[in-house]
């Protein structure tokens, strides 16, 4: 009844005529009486249901059998599993690594979007289609690759070993890899934003004298903000997680660079599936709330490009 | 100075596009084709025969052969379940729409460790369907059907979410249209829907396939690592890579890596493709496409908003959803 009503409104909002207010209630019956004459898309239910039965099945019972057991931990077991120094430190080398990985792609990702929707050089397509490969690449794969070429003898690691930095097996491989995994995110959100852009606005700021640089910070960089932010977030979230690159780089030496999911994997292994949990109920009330920024970030970026044009 | 008046910067000059052109390629450079190369180049390094004997070990074959079973199960469910949600979420209204298709993106917001850990509680053996499982003797969690779920969890969204901005943007229009000159809902699904959605599902299946394969963190922690019987590739080249076998494990690290470069060169594909069409239709004049389009669903549409609203003002070609739904 109420896919008949909706889907009446979805069709028939653009029509409804100038003489009725648009007042929700009585326009809801109204459109309610007209559909109910009308054939509507048949397949509400089975496709809602099948949608509700299978997220339940596949998404939200496994991820409630992880509150239940969360909460058959008392609360000073529970404070202590997820707040014991070594767990704190991996909490610190995982935030930090993410927030300054998602950092990196935001100037390098916005760097990159915007070469490929400004400007033409050859093998620009090539170039915007490796722009997923951390998408397609599998994230093992990618962490033995990085190590590789990072390592003492590595191609990039035997420039730097000289000069006494080491990158593989230190918290900075962490932040390298994370950058990898990362940079699709800001630029797949910023590249639409920017073509969207109006060029109009740019020619204006001209015209009135603005030096290219003042352009860019003032009417350009406004326009890409929302999604430049949104990007960070998703790099930064993504980064949170991540888990198959990391540890191969990483070193994963205890207090030092030893990332929160390997935490959760180590106490698996001990078979303290208590600890594990805890930690795990940590990490996903950070998902959580990163998604609902995202969401957030998401709605108030739509909200702003509806604004603009 | 001289005479000429200086034209203000319409782009940036030269020497500072090259120069943005320059530090974004060595960017990429740097973080994405070094890394790339570098497999492929480990994985050669003792030469072709090494690069052979590495891939025709059991081990491997067992790997693969698991890689592959485990696409092909998860692939097609979540398949089946994108465009269920799709067509849920895109061609009705209805309270908590929004809060549905946030739980729709919420494995991808779930760290690969944190889900495999789930289904360890659910089906491990201190888990809730623990005992029951033991006493029927059926293994889940160290085995393969815990491969698979986590693998379903991983890649849950990913054709949901490729197809939901899609149909939202396409609106009911056409299949209303269908339905009004008597289709039934398979028909209007399979003539009018399908067509309309199909480089969108491509889109999606390629990227769900390319995670089940390489999907790493969650099928680490309910797998076992029992070798050629639970180890996928990725859990493989760990296993190979942990031992030293440097050679080995680049090898079947590169047969991903080529898989990745086939996942971006189709994704490129059908990106081009999907333009030049959306191009070719924006070509064309406004009314006879109706009638020369090959589709019955475009002539459909016309038909439809002729017969079934007469009181609409409205051209038929009006998307009726003008903004937002392509975020």
């Amino acid at each position: 009844m109420s896919a008949s009503a909706s889907l009446a409104s979805s069709v028939a909002s653009p029509s409804g005529t100038p003489a009725t207010p648009p007042q929700r209630p009585t326009a809801r019956r109204a459109r309610r009486a007209r559909s109910s004459a009308r054939r509507v898309l048949p397949g509400f239910g089975l496709t809602l249901g099948y949608t509700v039965f299978y997220l339940s099945l596949i998404v939200l019972i496994p991820l409630s059998a992880l509150l239940f057991k969360t909460f058959t931990l008392t609360w000073p077991e529970f404070w202590e599993a997820v707040t014991a120094p070594r767990v704190m430190a991996s909490y610190r080398l995982t935030f930090g690594a993410s927030f300054l990985a998602a950092l990196t792609n935001v100037v390098f990702g916005l760097l990159v979007a915007w070469v490929l929707v400004r400007y033409q050089f050859p093998g620009k397509k090539v170039v915007d289609a490796l722009v997923d490969l951390p998408f397609a690449l599998p994230t093992a794969v990618a962490g033995i690759a990085l190590t590789a070429v990072l390592a003492g003898n590595g191609w990039i690691g035997q420039y730097l070993e000289p000069l006494g930095i080491q990158i593989a097996f230190t918290p900075a491989g962490v932040v390298v890899a994370l950058i990898f995994i990362g940079l699709p995110f800001v630029v797949r959100t910023v590249q639409p934003v920017l073509e969207d852009a109006e060029k109009e606005l740019e020619e204006a700021a001209m015209c009135l004298g603005a030096t290219r640089w003042q352009t860019f910070t003032r009417v350009i960089f406004p326009t890409i903000a929302p999604a430049l932010l949104t990007g960070f977030a998703m790099a930064f979230a993504r980064g949170m997680g991540e888990y198959g690159s990391v540890i191969f780089i990483a070193g994963n030496m205890p207090m030092i660079s030893e990332i929160t999911p390997l935490i959760i994997i180590g106490k698996l292994e001990q078979y303290d599936y208590a600890g594990a949990t805890a930690v795990a109920t940590v990490m996903l009330g950070i998902s959580f709330l990163l998604l609902l920024v995202i969401n957030g970030l998401q709605t108030w970026q739509r909200k702003r490009s509806g604004a603009l044009s | 100075m001289n005479a000429r008046i200086r034209l203000p910067q319409r782009t940036e000059s030269p020497w500072v596009r090259r120069a943005l052109i320059g530090a974004a390629l060595a960017f990429m450079l740097l973080f994405l084709v070094l890394p790339l190369a570098a497999v492929f180049t480990e994985a050669l390094r003792k030469g072709w025969a090494a690069y052979w004997e590495a891939l025709k070990e059991p081990d491997a074959w067992s790997a693969i052969r698991l890689t592959l079973i485990t696409a092909a199960i998860a692939v097609p469910l979540n398949l089946v379940f994108g465009i269920a949600a799709a067509w849920a979420v895109a061609k009705y209204e209805f309270r908590g729409k929004s809060f549905l298709t946030t739980l729709i993106d919420l494995p991808f917001s779930v760290s690969p460790v944190v889900a495999g850990l789930v289904y360890v509680l659910v089906f491990g053996a201190q888990g809730w369907l623990g005992p029951w499982l033991a006493e029927h003797d059926i293994k889940i969690v160290f085995a393969v059907p815990g491969i698979i779920l986590a693998t379903l969890f991983v890649t849950f969204p990913f054709i949901a979410r490729e197809l939901i901005p899609l149909m939202q943007a396409q609106g009911n229009e056409e299949e209303q249209a269908a339905q009004v000159l008597g289709a039934s809902g398979w028909q209007t699904f399979w003539y009018v829907t399908l067509p309309n959605i199909k480089w969108g599902l491509i889109y999606g299946v390629i990227l769900c396939n390319a995670r089940a394969m390489g999907e790493f963190g969650a099928v680490s922690v309910v797998s076992g690592h029992i070798r050629g019987q639970t180890n996928t590739m990725p859990l493989h080249v760990e296993i190979l890579y942990n031992e030293y076998q440097s050679v080995a494990a680049f090898a079947v690290a590169s047969l991903l890596a080529l898989l990745a470069i086939v996942t971006l060169v189709v994704k490129s594909a059908v990106e081009w493709r999907h333009e030049r069409e959306m191009k070719a239709l924006a070509e064309l004049p406004p009314e006879p496409t109706h009638a020369a389009g090959a589709p019955g669903g475009l002539s459909a549409s016309a038909l439809a908003s002729a017969t079934t609203w007469p009181s609409s003002p409205r051209p038929p070609q009006m998307s009726p959803t003008p903004h937002g739904a392509l975020s």
